[in-house]
């Protein structure tokens, strides 16, 4: 049992190092899109969730993974999707935040908490009276929202009121 | 090579099964690894019929989005735009991968999608239809995403565990589709008095397609538990809507509902002119080169 564990925890160590293909300052364990590494009948098999449905790195993420792997030692690699639960972005480690605010990329706020007994209430102007995204580069809390999106699904578009410099804040989902 | 030198084009030169000629070419199976058994007790011949409906309504909807690419007023929607699109597009990549799954005749997403003529395609004429104007397209975006988050809040209780699981996941999307339309809605309908007019004949135009939205179908009545009653999601879209029209100044259209054919629509298969040619671009690539990956 404890050369599985070893040989696991290596394999664990290594699908957790692989740079997310969007985001490549942070990995596949930063955001919390690595779910869990097991053995399955002599086959490795590694667990990743994506972040939002039509995420097109997912592809990416699994190639990744396997030639990554490969490249360590593990040749039968099986990569699977779990859907539920549903990818959140309060699953992004503490280190993935600052490597996120590093690169001039802010980090999410708490994401509100969902209410499955009921429809999700409507919040008009929401989007403007969200709490403050302190500016990642000069650290300023006065910032307005240019974009509910931006370049990919997790991401919105925000421009600092002191130092002007646009920059992207990761949607609290 | 160290970690550092790791980047994602470098899978692409290696020589292993990868099979991607490029950066974001090679789909895998969106739902691999999934439990996709159909649960004891439902009809999965219902379940698939009942994700193709679901899967249609996104996929339809998220090409007519797509057609709106490089004509919108701002960069900034674009990317809107693009990203709901896209968004749209993963939740029919599931529901027809899911349908295929539950159908057991083992047909694929791509199968589904680019090898089913009109009459085969379950999706709601309110996908279908092209929007007039920018106010055509944020009016429909805000009654399609209301509509459509009301139906996967209900999901999200469904005893199919993957139909669950995707509209789990669609909820966080849509909950933000939806802030985005209403939030349009408001800024033209409380604008100048051009965007008013626009907004409110936006309205007009779409509202004959929102009864069908909650018609009853076969398909839904087969699968008690599984699926949700269209009827009974009328309630929290009324409330939806009256919302937004009233901070907006827009008045809640008063149009006879769009006729069926020979009291078939949509979900029977029974589609606009319109469709037909979106269909055409959508699926003429793949009929052209019916072997071809990527």
């Amino acid at each position: 049992m404890t050369a599985i564990r070893t040989v696991l925890a290596a394999a664990r160590d290594v699908a957790a190092r692989v740079p997310d293909p969007e985001l490549p300052m942070v990995t596949l364990a930063d955001l919390g899109i690595l779910r869990d590494v097991t053995a399955e009948d002599g086959q490795l098999v590694v667990t990743i969730t994506p972040t939002y449905s039509g995420c097109p790195a997912i592809a990416e993420i699994a190639h990744d993974l396997k030639h990554r792997l490969r490249q360590a030692g593990f040749d039968a690699v099986t990569v699977r999707t779990a859907l539920a639960p549903a990818w959140t972005s309060d699953w992004i480690t503490p280190a993935g935040r600052q490597k996120l605010a590093a690169a001039g990329i802010a980090p999410p706020h708490p994401a509100p908490v969902a209410d499955r007994q009921g429809p999700v209430p409507l919040v008009l102007g929401a989007t403007r009276r969200r709490p403050p995204v302190p500016c990642p580069r000069c650290g300023s809390p006065g910032t307005t929202q240019t974009a509910a999106f931006s370049a990919t699904a997790c991401k919105a578009l925000y421009r600092c009121d002191a130092c002007r410099e646009p920059f992207e804040y990761i949607k609290d989902i | 090579m160290t970690d550092d030198e790791f980047t994602v084009y470098e899978g692409l030169a290696a020589d292993d099964e990868d099979h991607r000629w490029a950066f974001g070419t090679g789909f895998t199976d969106p739902l691999e690894g999934v439990d996709t058994s159909v649960p004891d007790g439902v009809d999965s011949v219902a379940l698939a019929a009942y994700c193709l409906m679901l899967g249609d309504d996104a996929l339809v909807y998220s090409h007519r989005l797509q057609q709106w690419i490089t004509r919108m007023p701002e960069l900034e929607e674009e990317t809107a735009l693009a990203n709901i699109a896209l968004d749209l597009l993963g939740q029919a990549r599931m529901l027809l991968a899911r349908a295929g799954r539950a159908e057991g005749a083992g047909r694929g997403e791509d199968q589904l999608a680019f090898f089913r003529d009109e009459n085969e395609f379950r999706n709601v004429r309110l996908a279908e239809t092209v929007d007039g104007d920018f106010a055509e397209l944020t009016g429909r975006l805000l009654i399609f995403s209301a509509w459509r988050l009301a139906l996967f809040g209900q999901l999200t209780g469904s005893a199919d565990p993957v139909l669950a699981a995707i509209a789990a996941k669609g909820v966080k999307e849509l909950s933000y589709h939806r802030e985005y339309a209403a939030e349009w809605v408001i800024r033209l309908g409380d604008g100048t008095a051009l965007s008013h007019a626009k907004m409110q004949a936006a309205l007009e135009v779409i509202w004959p397609a929102v009864d069908e939205l909650f018609r009853a179908d076969a398909v839904t009545a087969m699968l008690p538990g599984v699926a949700a009653d269209p009827a009974m999601l009328r309630g929290e879209v009324d409330e939806v809507l009256r919302t937004v029209l009233a901070a907006a100044g827009l008045d809640r259209p008063d149009r006879p509902p769009m006729a069926a054919v020979a009291g078939k629509a949509g979900r029977d298969g029974v589609h606009t002119e319109a469709f037909g040619y979106l269909l055409a671009e959508l699926q003429s690539v793949a009929r052209a080169h019916p072997a071809a990956t990527w």
